[in-house]
């Protein structure tokens, strides 16, 4: 069933004498203990605000641990949500509202909050035995320390348990629903409808347990009368609908988009997908999301270790269909030797990276784009492969497409390098026409009787290779990871025949030509200062750039979709400029890559905090730049930033 | 099913048939000859369709066999080979797919694989070529080396105790089981035309002579003069008797097996083999008996049906199709919750 909201924004029910005043933009964050259900408290807003009108960006930031212990501050789990009247970019620098269940959330979070911002607190949850597992020995909500904040305390849990007591739940089972009360406190807060939430609850619960679907309704709607009448809060914001492009919009994660982008590739190839992955976090979603869709003709195979998944993706692909695998940094480590087969035998391939803080296990909920030299470089021998990168959640759709396009089209693995923000993170997506998307034409060889024998090597002018799929009569062939003669494909160790199969495998990944955008630019051609991205960052970047113009500096921003290989005209679009910088959730990847191959003094702006960074991050890496400064830790909250120059 | 019936119209195929113009490299003498030209045989007996069928290896000695037949082939990385074997049959079940291993690619390295390819009866044909040696890193011991092997990698004898193939297989619900020696032709040929007629993962060890680095690990299983004695041909529904004269027997004792003389024992005894008993007990404890205690089975250990790993698969799609109908992709990308924005 498809549910179409109106776009009008809902007005809350009543003012009830309380001002009411308009925003062009809030962030709310829900911060509570891994089990409270922050993580769908935050999402159901998010889908709420979305159905509003508002653009919307995400940050879902959760430990490792699934149940760390309780109250502790290495359990907390938190979601952002930035929800606006204008284009955003980023999921917000500094919170408007924090909701905290307990004294660990709000010690994790309350830094992030703005002066004079919101601050909701579960006073129930602020025992001297909570305060004592957050590590507080007074209570900060009594001892002032608050003060530069709007401090509302609600007695979450007292309220809870009264709204649903008729449910016939019992008390545990009553108490989870206290995110919802929660929940009903900021739709209050910030005049969103009910119904999309109600409805969700419905849909979950509803036939198979009417009882909790009716505690936590009641929950929900206690919460939103709550705001409505007590007299905590004087006024109320409203945040009217974005003027995005015209369109029926939907709200999006990364790995969702992968996903759909996958499927659409299958059907617009019509091809079958198989889908070959490994549980691991971050990527796992895209594994449940494909599961899910299997009259589309998917098939999913929960393989028995990252090797297996790749290698049976491979194994599909030699049989004519799309092989793809979805892994994270360390598995795609384990991955590396047989997609050096798949580049060998020059077969299709998809290989998603949504890569997390590493190395080794590294921060497995949390983002980072430290994966780039493995996928340009991780694997032996002389073995390119082309790298795309979404540059937001909704972009992964289109990421996936191009990356099964190329993978066919060239005869080649490819690697879409996503990450856990973009893989988590959600906003709106304007819902492509399917029948104007352009189909991926693939064709394979006929049936024979050539006495000659069938060349699989022979290459076009693009040098690729004909997919000839076993059941073709007269096409029978052996293809393997010794070196092969070009044309025949028999195994050859021939010296010169090895040279130039390396220099053709190379050139041929050279000769990609991109499928879909491969820079997206902001600003002027030329100018004092180029700001260089690739992958998540781009909101960042962005809106940094679109600030810093507002100073009157002639600044732009070049983000790279294609990172192998590199855009033609890079080389020239980076010499228009005085300055290069190149901020990375890494040491400088990408500027190590730019500077190898342009020559060019590219600075880099580097984070490598499990975190997205942050606008004001992105305009004072620049500023620094600009005022000639060699070493400077950007002032923000922290020393999260390190600005390094030149040399490695 | 991989073996349809032939019809009667189609070309009579040869052995050589599946030859392919690549000169075969194996060393003179080496065990793998007798191999590829046994299942040459059987392809050609069955008229298996050489464009349907596809060899997947993994890496040493044995792994080159694709390069030795004329139908369609992988020669992939070390201890991979079942895993590029899984995801063509789940493209593609209707192919005929054949894996070559040895003892270092399948068991060593490729251990892991080994089980699940197994496990899921993916329908796949394992044959796993055993010379309890490595032969083309030149001369290192294996998985299913004896203890105390010495090599160049252990002078001073192999401190592992060895694994048996058949009873991993077996552990891991295998539902064909089987075990051949390179040089009995008949018996291998025979072997190989059950496990190709097998409908699901068939597993087959086969003793392997590597003459060069390992040579004489299977004479005693070879030789004239002991192999009645060192050696037990499996048949269905008959009693174990084995020994020149068939004069010995296995006969359980408590849950041991143990070798009696006919002489002093009646036949009615004996241990009866069943390859078809659900309950695979039986083909356990028989991949267990090892020379010199006892007499090494060789024949089909087990044959039962489960069903395919891929019907299983694609069942599920059809059943997702039946539920909810066709994929409609505009309908798929638009979701449950949309707005519009004028």
């Amino acid at each position: 069933m498809t549910t179409t909201f109106d776009p009008v924004q809902a007005p809350p029910a009543q003012s009830n004498g309380k001002t009411v005043i308009t925003l062009p933009s809030v962030t709310v964050r829900f911060a509570g203990d891994s089990g409270d259900g922050m993580q769908l408290a935050g999402t159901q807003f998010t889908d709420t605000s979305a159905l509003v009108g508002n653009d919307i960006s995400t940050l879902p930031d959760f430990p490792a641990e699934i149940r760390a212990p309780a109250g502790t501050p290495a359990g907390v789990s938190g979601f952002q949500v930035h929800f606006s009247s204008t284009d955003i970019f980023t999921p917000g620098d500094a919170v408007d509202a924090l909701v905290a269940m307990n004294p660990a959330a709000l010690k994790a979070n309350v830094k992030s909050v703005k002066d004079g911002g919101i601050v909701i607190v579960n006073e129930d949850a602020f025992g001297e035995k909570d305060l004592k597992k957050a590590g507080y020995a007074v209570n900060p909500v009594e001892d002032g320390s608050l003060k530069c904040y709007r401090v509302i305390k609600v007695p979450i849990n007292k309220m809870t348990t009264e709204a649903a007591k008729d449910s016939g739940l019992g008390a545990k089972d009553i108490d989870r629903c206290k995110n919802m009360f929660a929940l009903g406190l900021v739709y209050w807060l910030y005049g969103r409808p009910m119904d999309s939430t109600l409805g969700f609850i419905e849909r979950k619960f509803g036939k198979k347990l009417p009882a909790v679907a009716q505690a936590n309704a009641l929950a929900l709607k206690a919460g939103y009368h709550f705001g409505e009448t007590a007299e905590l809060f004087h006024e109320q914001y409203l945040v009217p609908k974005a003027k995005l492009a015209p369109g029926k919009y939907r709200k999006i994660t990364g790995n969702e988009a992968i996903a759909l982008g996958m499927i659409t590739a299958s059907k617009l190839a019509d091809k079958q997908l198989v889908y070959c992955s490994y549980p691991i976090t971050p990527a796992s979603d895209i594994l449940h999301e494909l599961s899910a869709h299997k009259n589309f003709n998917v098939v999913t195979f929960q393989a028995e270790d990252e090797i297996a998944a790749v290698g049976a993706a491979i194994g599909a692909s030699f049989g004519g269909a799309l092989g793809s695998t979805g892994t994270s940094g360390p598995g795609l480590a384990l991955k590396a030797e047989a997609i050096g087969l798949a580049v060998m035998t020059e077969l299709p391939l998809v290989v998603i990276d949504v890569q997390r803080g590493g190395p080794s296990t590294g921060l497995p909920t949390k983002t980072e784009q430290a994966d780039l030299f493995q996928a340009m470089y991780g694997r032996n021998g002389e073995c390119p492969i082309p790298i795309i990168a979404p540059a937001s959640p909704s972009d992964c759709f289109n990421a996936a497409v191009e990356a099964f396009t190329i993978a066919t089209k060239y005869m080649t693995p490819v690697i879409l390098l996503s990450d856990g923000y973009l893989g988590n993170g959600a906003e709106p997506w304007l819902i492509p026409d399917v029948s104007k998307l352009p189909r991926i034409t693939i064709t394979h060889p006929k049936e024979s009787n050539d006495a000659s024998g069938f060349m699989p090597y022979k290459r076009d002018e693009s040098h690729v290779r004909p997919w000839a799929i076993p059941g073709t009569v007269g096409l029978e062939h052996r293809i393997g990871g010794l070196e092969k003669q070009d044309g025949t494909g028999n195994v050859s160790y021939d010296p010169a025949n090895h040279e130039h199969m390396v220099r053709t495998r190379q050139a041929k990944v050279n000769g990609i030509k991109p499928a879909g955008t491969d820079i997206l630019w902001t600003g002027p051609k030329k100018g004092q200062i180029l700001l260089v991205g690739w992958g998540s960052t781009f909101g960042a970047i962005k809106a940094a750039t679109l600030e810093l113009q507002k100073e009157g500096i002639a600044v732009a921003a070049c983000h790279l979709r294609y990172l192998n290989p590199l855009p033609a005209r890079l080389g020239e679009i980076l010499k228009a400029f005085d300055h290069v910088l190149v901020p990375e959730m890494n040491l400088g990847q990408l500027r190590m890559l730019l500077r190898s191959k342009y020559l060019v003094d590219a600075k880099g702006l580097n984070k490598v905090r499990g975190q997205p960074f942050t606008i004001t991050e992105v305009v004072h890496g620049a500023k620094a730049v600009l005022s000639g400064e060699v070493e400077i830790a950007v002032k923000q909250d922290s020393t999260s930033l390190d600005v390094s120059t030149g040399g490695e | 099913m991989s073996v349809a019936p032939l019809p009667s119209n189609l070309p009579v195929l040869k052995p050589g048939d599946y030859a392919t113009n690549q000169d075969v490299r194996w060393c003179p003498g080496c065990g793998d000859y007798s191999i590829l030209m046994q299942t040459k045989k059987v392809f050609a007996k069955l008229g298996i369709d050489r464009s349907k069928t596809v060899f997947i290896s993994g890496i040493g000695c044995s792994s080159r066999f694709p390069y030795y037949m004329n139908t369609y082939g992988i020669h992939s990385i070390h201890g991979r080979a079942p895993t590029f074997a899984t995801g063509l049959k789940l493209a593609r079940p209707e192919l005929n797919i054949w894996m070559v291993t040895g003892d270092g690619d399948a068991l060593s390295i490729g251990g892991n694989h080994f089980m699940h390819i197994i496990r899921r009866n993916v329908d796949v044909k394992i044959l796993l070529f055993n010379n309890k040696i490595y032969g083309l890193t030149k001369g290192q011991y294996s998985p299913t080396s004896e203890q105390g092997k010495k090599t160049k990698s252990t002078p001073m004898g192999a401190p592992d105790y060895p694994v048996r193939p058949v009873s991993i297989a077996i552990a891991a619900e295998a539902s064909f089981a089987a075990r051949a020696i390179d040089m009995d032709v008949k018996h291998l040929e025979y072997v190989l035309e059950r496990a190709a007629k097998h409908v699901g993962t068939a597993f087959v060890e086969i003793y392997q002579n590597c003459n060069i680095f390992n040579d004489g690990a299977f004479e005693y299983a070879t030789d004239k003069a002991t192999k009645s004695d060192t050696t037990l041909y499996l048949e269905h529904g008959k009693p174990l008797v084995f020994g020149k004269e068939n004069d010995k027997g296995i006969r359980l004792h408590a849950m041991n097996p143990e070798v009696v003389s006919l002489r002093e024992v009646n036949q009615d005894d004996l241990l009866i083999h069943d390859e078809k008993t659900p309950e695979p007990s039986l083909a356990f404890l028989l991949s267990r008996m090892r020379y010199p205690d006892f007499p090494e089975p060789l024949g089909v250990f087990r044959d039962v049906e489960h069903e395919r790993y891929v019907n299983l698969v694609r069942k599920q799609n059809e059943e997702a199709i039946a539920q909810k109908g066709p994929g409609d992709l505009q309908k798929l990308l638009t979701g449950n919750e949309t707005w519009t924005v004028e």
